[in-house]
């Protein structure tokens, strides 16, 4: 059976929010930034008025102000946005069980089951923007599809507050012409490599040999064919259902930059500490670490290797992450942002080879106490004595600073 | 049209929801909610905000009171 799929994206939805309680500041330009104190001065976020000055996402607040110079800029308030996006999710509720949020701005809802109960596609999703609108006063754009691939394509094509439709009969027409970059999962580089061989719209990519592109770009190749071919059958998981955790990690862009191993140290313990703290909380060992280290010029790289046995100890994970960064980083720029991740995760309690000269039997307990310590007189009851060198670096807390994670397609 | 925040006297249910029977005008008069005839989720895109509306007769005037998470206002 065919079945019936919506892609909800709020538009502008930072800048949406902040305007809802700011009607003065409806039409005038307006971007939300990170806060440039601690070095997070980009652009989140920005209204139409300012979107047609050409004001970027992702660009630093001076770059922006170059552009407009009476750019008002206002600091996100992140609860503030998480509370909408559940009263949204809480509105899609109404209408089916399957809602799998991508970001915080944007899910999927499977309808086919309420078809009889509330109309065919564009009515329930006409109903939905007008409750988002009279509700919550924002304004989302719809598209109705197949399958997942076109109902998020139909939701970028006609925005803001508008529906379009993509079926089996219309897609060659609608979806063909468009740019292959619009297509989920090609980026600059796999954009590229298309183009190399003549392959400049989704159309073009559809029409051609899938096995002809899985010799080029592998499974991945076959994958996008189908994409562009409206075969994609992905479901659209149900409230609740948790995707499988791959991997588990932590980043941040320092305070200042990073001068030498001693600053990295700091960063790279209060990272592992995180890390291995969420590994913890959902019964999960690592066994692999990757670091990611950006200089001040913005060039990055990552860099894994293999533990010698699984872990969700700081001391394991700070350790190996060290390890890679010394033997990868010359010290030619100060570094900007350090991220850690572990990674090929297995479950604690699966068995595992001891090791005959290991003593440190004592560590887990101590880091489990260290967890029921911080849980009930906070994180920064108890610290590592080293954190004390420079408050001002560590003084955050990743583990529940960060409320948005970022999320991938194939779970 | 501006937001007007205003002290209000409510009964709360044992169910947890609330119902407004007299705002405090900031220069003190008391204004009894004559009838409350509609509840609903909405957005205030006149006076900006969003919360609980409840349409309220208020000396033969309808206005709407907003509660956004436990601070009352009006469109005025």
């Amino acid at each position: 059976m065919r079945r019936t799929i919506l892609h909800v994206d709020l538009n502008n939805y930072y800048a949406s929010v902040e305007c809802l309680y700011r009607p003065e500041l409806r039409s005038l330009p307006l971007a939300v930034c990170g806060d440039a104190e601690a070095r997070h001065g980009i652009v989140l976020a920005k209204n139409y008025p300012a979107k047609n000055l050409g004001i970027k996402t992702g660009e630093a607040i001076w770059q922006a102000r170059q552009k407009c110079p009476d750019l008002m800029t206002i600091s996100a308030d992140f609860g503030k946005y998480l509370r909408f996006s559940r009263m949204a999710r809480k509105i899609y509720s109404e209408y089916t069980d399957q809602i799998e949020p991508f970001g915080i701005d944007e899910a999927w809802l499977d309808v086919t089951g309420s078809l009889d109960l509330f109309g065919d596609g564009s009515s329930i999703a006409y109903e939905i923007r007008r409750r988002l609108k009279t509700e919550l006063g924002l304004s989302g754009s719809v598209g109705v599809s197949y399958n997942k691939i076109f109902a998020k394509l139909g939701s970028d094509m006609k925005k803001p507050d508008a529906t379009t439709i993509i079926n089996a009969d219309n897609f060659r027409e609608v979806v063909w012409p468009l740019p292959v970059g619009e297509l989920l999962y090609v980026g600059r580089s796999t954009r590229q490599k298309l183009q190399s061989r003549a392959i400049y719209t989704i159309g073009d990519l559809a029409k051609r040999d899938a096995v002809a592109l899985r010799l080029f770009l592998g499974v991945w190749g076959e994958t996008l064919w189908g994409f562009a071919n409206g075969l994609d059958s992905t479901p659209v998981r149900q409230i609740g259902e948790e995707s499988i955790v791959k991997s588990v990690g932590n980043s941040t862009t320092a305070i200042r930059d990073l001068a030498n191993i001693e600053d990295v140290k700091l960063i790279i313990y209060v990272l592992a500490e995180s890390v291995a703290a969420r590994l913890r909380r959902h019964g999960l060992k690592c066994t692999k670490i990757a670091i990611s280290v950006r200089n001040t010029e913005l060039f990055s790289f990552e860099r894994q290797g293999k533990l010698s046995g699984p872990t969700f100890l700081s001391d394991d994970i700070a350790a190996k992450a060290l390890e890679l960064f010394q033997a990868n980083y010359k010290w030619d720029k100060p570094i900007r942002s350090l991220g850690v991740r572990g990674a090929d995760l297995v479950t604690e309690g699966q068995h595992l080879q001891l090791d005959l000269f290991d003593q440190r039997e004592d560590i887990e307990p101590l880091e489990r106490t260290i967890d029921s310590l911080r849980g009930r007189f906070g994180h920064y009851s108890i610290q590592r004595c080293v954190m004390l060198l420079d408050r001002k670096l560590t003084g955050f807390n990743p583990k529940e600073d960060h409320v948005i994670h970022p999320i991938s397609y194939f779970k | 049209m501006s937001k007007r925040y205003v002290e209000i006297i409510a009964e709360h249910n044992l169910e947890g929801k609330a119902r407004p029977l007299s705002l405090k005008w900031s220069d003190g008069r008391v204004f009894d909610i004559d009838r409350i005839i509609d509840i609903r989720q909405a957005a205030s895109l006149k006076a900006g905000g969003q919360g609980v509306r409840y349409t309220c007769r208020i000396c033969g005037k309808e206005v709407y009171l907003f509660c956004d998470e436990g601070r009352w206002f009006l469109e005025t």
